[in-house]
């Protein structure tokens, strides 16, 4: 990427919050300009996404596209650099971006169908899309933070007003669990900036006082944990993870899907940027910690998903599981382990958009998730079908599909840091081949239900944002490279203290 | 010796203006016009005000023995200026249904901002008290003026009787103070204190102990805020607006001159004092806003809770968490600004002031609704909003400070906020609306004045370094 492209990434910030502003001046008649603003806009973040994507050069310098507007010096407890407008990619984050775009452009051709105050609805999905972007791009903690908080904050809206199933109580739970484990998050960013003493949120610098110890190792293995456990809620790890099941019932569909696709991996994002880049020494120290937080996640959202029937707190238990992989691949602090966990920020993302993109389809019709009531499903809805069994083969890692090359990684890593928790992973593994396959057999096929027979194909829009995300799973499962080649580089370049 | 008069311009036009309200609202019933033309007069006044006062930014130049015109002064000038404007730009409705006797209304509002600002500029006890009883007095008349509501004499009373108490404990405390140091300079003061510092006289430590006792029923830091609640309920709305505003910020002015002034060698006397009550103000505030179901009551405690947040960067005191400490307070007036200059619009239209009259509020006036929501979450410190770089920037100056568990705390309290934010914003959202369902259309002063202080709100969340700089520079006064 050459230094210009600095400017690709703040516009990815800027159209969606630009488009919020926008719509906030529609008339909310204008069903058609909404559909056009929104429809201009979401393409615009998906090619500048792919582009952001394709342009990253993973041999080169570790961030690129920097870009850095002074935004308050030297006053106050601010130094030179005090807060900064800076932005830079680098491999990590060049595929949460791309993420970003896909999901964000299949979320919206979906929510075209939205009868209640659409453009009401729109603002505040394209404030969460902004809000991530952000959290991707931005290189100083004060930004970062806020633009992370700009993503939490429109959810209790957009599930309070446009939710289904209770959900004031789900919109609630969400907001407070999420804003208040920001608490800790503030604490630890207030602690890391006065123990490194620099007058300054530059990420940059930030970082470099964490591994150089100009803030002290005690420091660090205190406010580790806080950050972790702040950010972490948002990943849904557990035993931090009850706001997501409910929040994500009670969400309609594109909110689900940004948000079990793209929010919930900010909140691992930070953990990485706040936690293993900024407090490495912190993060050594607790690595073991989180591997079993992770692996119990696994296990436990696994076994939970087992018990569910709503198809919706399936997925919901699904994703605090497959989070659970993230933190066991980042508690490995090796290459191949903490590759694998941001890949599978990727995959998961991907899957997780398409599973929820497909119970909305069909719910939006039946007002029906209990997965026992369906049957032979396939006959009604054969297209649907197809797509829920590729979402669905990736989830339980099969070779081809994204979930695959994720999981390969972790495991990988797992088993050279700490072989027994490999084994758990690969038991995890199974658990979720078992309630993903028995709902296949139980909803797809067997005896037509005719109570089903009104039911219709998802629609061609439904069709055309599934597609997008099926070819993605695809695309990374059988030609990964791109992938991997960014992440790893990252991984072994920007985070202090990994093993190979 | 002769003074520079000039030096006070601003107050002089205040003053002049306030007795030109009163003036002209004798002959207003011969010429049978409204209220409008004592608005519009104490509006010209409150704008003159505010132009003077710009004008004479950077002047830095000692009035006597008795008051001080420096950046700082100038700072809270501009503030109490301006909050003076928009006060009187959101009541003018109000008033007419209202107020029974506008011209007091009017010309209380400019003479208490005389108050406000000598509070600021005060360099001598004695000043500081009568500047104090300036704003107090006219408040405590100013609260009492509803002609509708049988609350409002009730708060009035209840404000004058316990604000007397408190005014009696500050001047003992004052004087005690006098005894200790020999004088009511504060520079002799601070220089007779430094003698004392580590080992300060029993006089002395009672002086300032009830010093800082007065000033915390002043500011309404708990356990001296249970006139608050009342009189924020009792009193009409837009005074409700300025109790929150001026009345507390000027209060933070006089404080923040006197500790870092002639009390600052004593500042490990003082400190814990401080601490416990930022402690217990921002615990007790906001958890007791938990319980309120009328706006006005769950306003008074939101800026309790958030006056625990300031006495913060005082225990944590230095120019750093000063600066910090002037930016959250203009952040904080101008979103409190904004949220009653909404509520009133509300009120005037509907006549009514529960939270669960809120419901449906996103329905029959959207604009409103985003208006109210955007200030509640602001006030909560929510992000792209005023209240999230203020605070953002308070807590991480009281944690350089070394107080990073006080901040932590306040963080907490701050979460605790946004619950019961949360909960009129829930009401104007999730519900459909309960009575009539019809549209309504605010009026456009309602219009023009919300949309200014939103983006003023915006801007300050997102490019506050101009105006953290004008703050920089304002505590840099003090500091010297």
């Amino acid at each position: 990427m050459t230094a210009s492209d600095g400017y690709v990434l703040l516009a990815l910030v800027l159209i969606p919050i630009g488009t919020s502003v926008l719509l906030m001046f529609t008339p909310s008649k204008e069903r058609g300009a909404v559909i056009g603003i929104t429809g201009l806009s979401s393409l615009a973040m998906f090619v500048l996404s792919v582009y952001a994507f394709a342009m990253y050069d993973f041999e080169g310098e570790q961030f690129q596209g920097m870009l850095t507007i002074p935004w308050v010096s030297n006053v106050g407890l601010l130094g030179e650099k005090g807060i900064q407008l800076k932005l830079g990619l680098d491999g990590m984050a060049a595929t949460l971006v791309l993420l970003t775009g896909i999901i964000t452009m299949a979320g919206t051709w979906v929510s075209w169908k939205l009868t209640h105050r659409m453009k009401d609805y729109f603002i505040l999905l394209y404030l969460v899309a902004g809000g991530v972007y952000g959290t991707w791009v931005m290189l100083d903690v004060f930004f970062f933070f806020l633009l992370y908080e700009t993503a939490v904050l429109p959810m209790y809206l957009l599930i309070g007003v446009w939710g289904s199933t209770r959900k004031e109580y789900g919109a609630t739970k969400l907001m407070m669990m999420l804003v208040g484990a920001s608490i800790l998050i503030f604490v630890g960013i207030f602690g890391a900036f006065s123990a490194a003493g620099l007058g300054t949120f530059d990420m940059e610098e930030l970082f470099r006082a964490g591994e150089t110890g100009l803030i002290p190792r005690n420091t660090q293995i205190l406010l580790f944990p806080m950050v972790a456990v702040g950010c972490g809620t948002l990943a849904g790890m557990w035993p931090f993870h009850s706001w997501s099941p409910d929040g994500h019932a009670s969400a309609p569909t594109s909110v689900s899907m940004l948000h079990a696709g793209v929010l919930m991996k900010s909140g691992a994002w930070g953990v990485i940027r706040l936690g293993f880049q900024m407090l490495p020494q912190g993060a050594e120290y607790w690595a073991p910690a989180l591997m079993v937080i992770g692996i119990t996640a696994a296990l436990y959202g696994a076994i939970s998903a087992l018990r569910q029937t709503d198809l919706k707190l399936m997925t919901g238990f699904s994703s605090v599981s497959h989070m659970g992989y993230v933190f066991v691949g980042l508690g490995t602090l090796n290459v191949i382990g903490m590759s694998g966990a941001v890949l599978q920020m990727f995959a998961h993302g991907v899957m997780t958009a398409l599973f929820f993109l497909l119970i909305g389809g069909m719910y939006d019709q039946s007002h029906n998730r209990e997965i026992p009531n369906f049957s032979g499903m396939a006959k009604q809805m054969p297209i649907w079908t197809i797509f829920f069994v590729i979402a669905g083969l990736a989830s339980l890692g099969l070779p081809g599909m994204s979930g695959f090359i994720a999981e390969v990684h972790i495991f990988i890593g797992v088993f050279r840091a700490y072989p027994v928790v490999g084994g758990l992973a690969v038991l995890t593994a199974a658990i979720t081949a078992t309630y993903l396959l028995r709902m296949f057999s139980q909803a797809f096929f067997g005896e037509f239900n005719p109570r089903w027979s009104h039911l219709r194909e998802i629609n061609y829009r439904e069709r055309a944002g599934a597609t997008v995300l099926a070819i993605t799973i695809l695309t990374m499962g059988i030609w990964p490279a791109p992938w991997i080649d960014r992440v790893a580089n990252a991984v072994a370049q920007t985070i202090p203290g990994v093993s190979m | 010796m002769t003074h520079n008069y000039g030096l006070l311009a601003p107050e002089f036009i205040l003053f002049g203006f306030a007795m030109l309200v009163v003036a002209v609202d004798t002959f207003r019933s011969q010429f049978k016009v409204g209220s409008a033309v004592l608005a519009a007069t104490a509006g010209v006044g409150a704008l003159a005000a505010l132009g003077a006062s710009v004008a004479m930014a950077g002047v830095h130049e000692e009035f006597g023995e008795i008051l001080v015109v420096d950046e700082f002064t100038t700072f809270f000038r501009i503030l109490f200026a301006a909050t003076v404007v928009v006060v009187i730009a959101m009541s003018h409705e109000f008033v007419g249904k209202h107020i029974r006797h506008p011209g007091e209304f009017y010309s209380l509002l400019l003479l208490s901002t005389i108050g406000a600002t000598f509070m600021a500029a005060a360099r001598e006890l004695l000043t500081a008290y009568i500047a104090i009883e300036v704003l107090s007095f006219s408040l405590y008349v100013a609260v009492s003026l509803a002609k509708t509501d049988p609350r409002s004499g009730e708060a009035g009373l209840k404000y004058v009787l316990l604000g007397g108490v408190a005014s009696a404990m500050l001047l003992y405390g004052l004087s005690l103070l006098y005894g200790s140091g020999g004088s009511t300079s504060y520079e002799v003061l601070r220089e007779a204190f430094a003698e004392q510092a580590g080992e300060a006289s029993a006089l002395t430590l009672v002086g300032l102990a009830m010093v800082i006792g007065g000033l915390a029923f002043k500011a309404s830091a708990v356990p001296f805020h249970m006139w608050t609640p009342d009189a924020y309920e009792g009193a009409p709305l837009p005074i409700t607006a300025y109790l929150s505003a001026t009345s507390k910020a000027a209060t933070f002015a006089l404080l923040l001159r006197l500790l870092s002034g002639p009390l600052e060698p004593l500042i490990e006397d003082w400190r814990w004092m401080l601490a416990t009550l930022s402690v217990a103000t921002m615990v007790v505030g906001n958890l007791v806003a938990l319980q309120q179901h009328n706006i006005k009551r769950l306003l008074a405690y939101s800026s309790i809770g958030q006056v625990g947040f300031m006495l913060m960067a005082l225990v944590a005191l230095s120019d750093q968490s000063t600066s910090a400490l002037l930016l959250h307070l203009s952040g904080y007036l101008i979103t409190n600004l904004a949220v009653f200059t909404a509520v009133i619009a509300f009120y005037n239209r509907t006549g009514r002031e529960e939270i669960e009259d809120f419901r449906g509020l996103a329905e029959t006036q959207p604009y409103l609704a985003v208006v109210i929501t955007a200030g509640l979450f602001s006030l909560s410190g929510m992000p792209l909003l005023a209240g999230f770089a203020t605070k953002f920037l308070l807590f991480q100056a009281a944690a350089s400070g070394g107080y990073l568990w006080l901040s932590g705390l306040a963080v907490v309290m701050s979460t605790i906020s946004l619950y019961y934010y949360l909960q009129v914003v829930k009401q104007m959202y999730f519900f459909e609306p309960s009575g009539d369902a019809s549209r309504w259309r605010l009026t456009p002063s309602g219009y023009v004045l919300t949309a200014v202080l939103l983006v003023v709100m915006v801007i300050v969340g997102l490019y506050f370094g101009p105006l953290y700089e004008v703050a920089d520079t304002a505590a840099g006064a003090l500091f010297a």
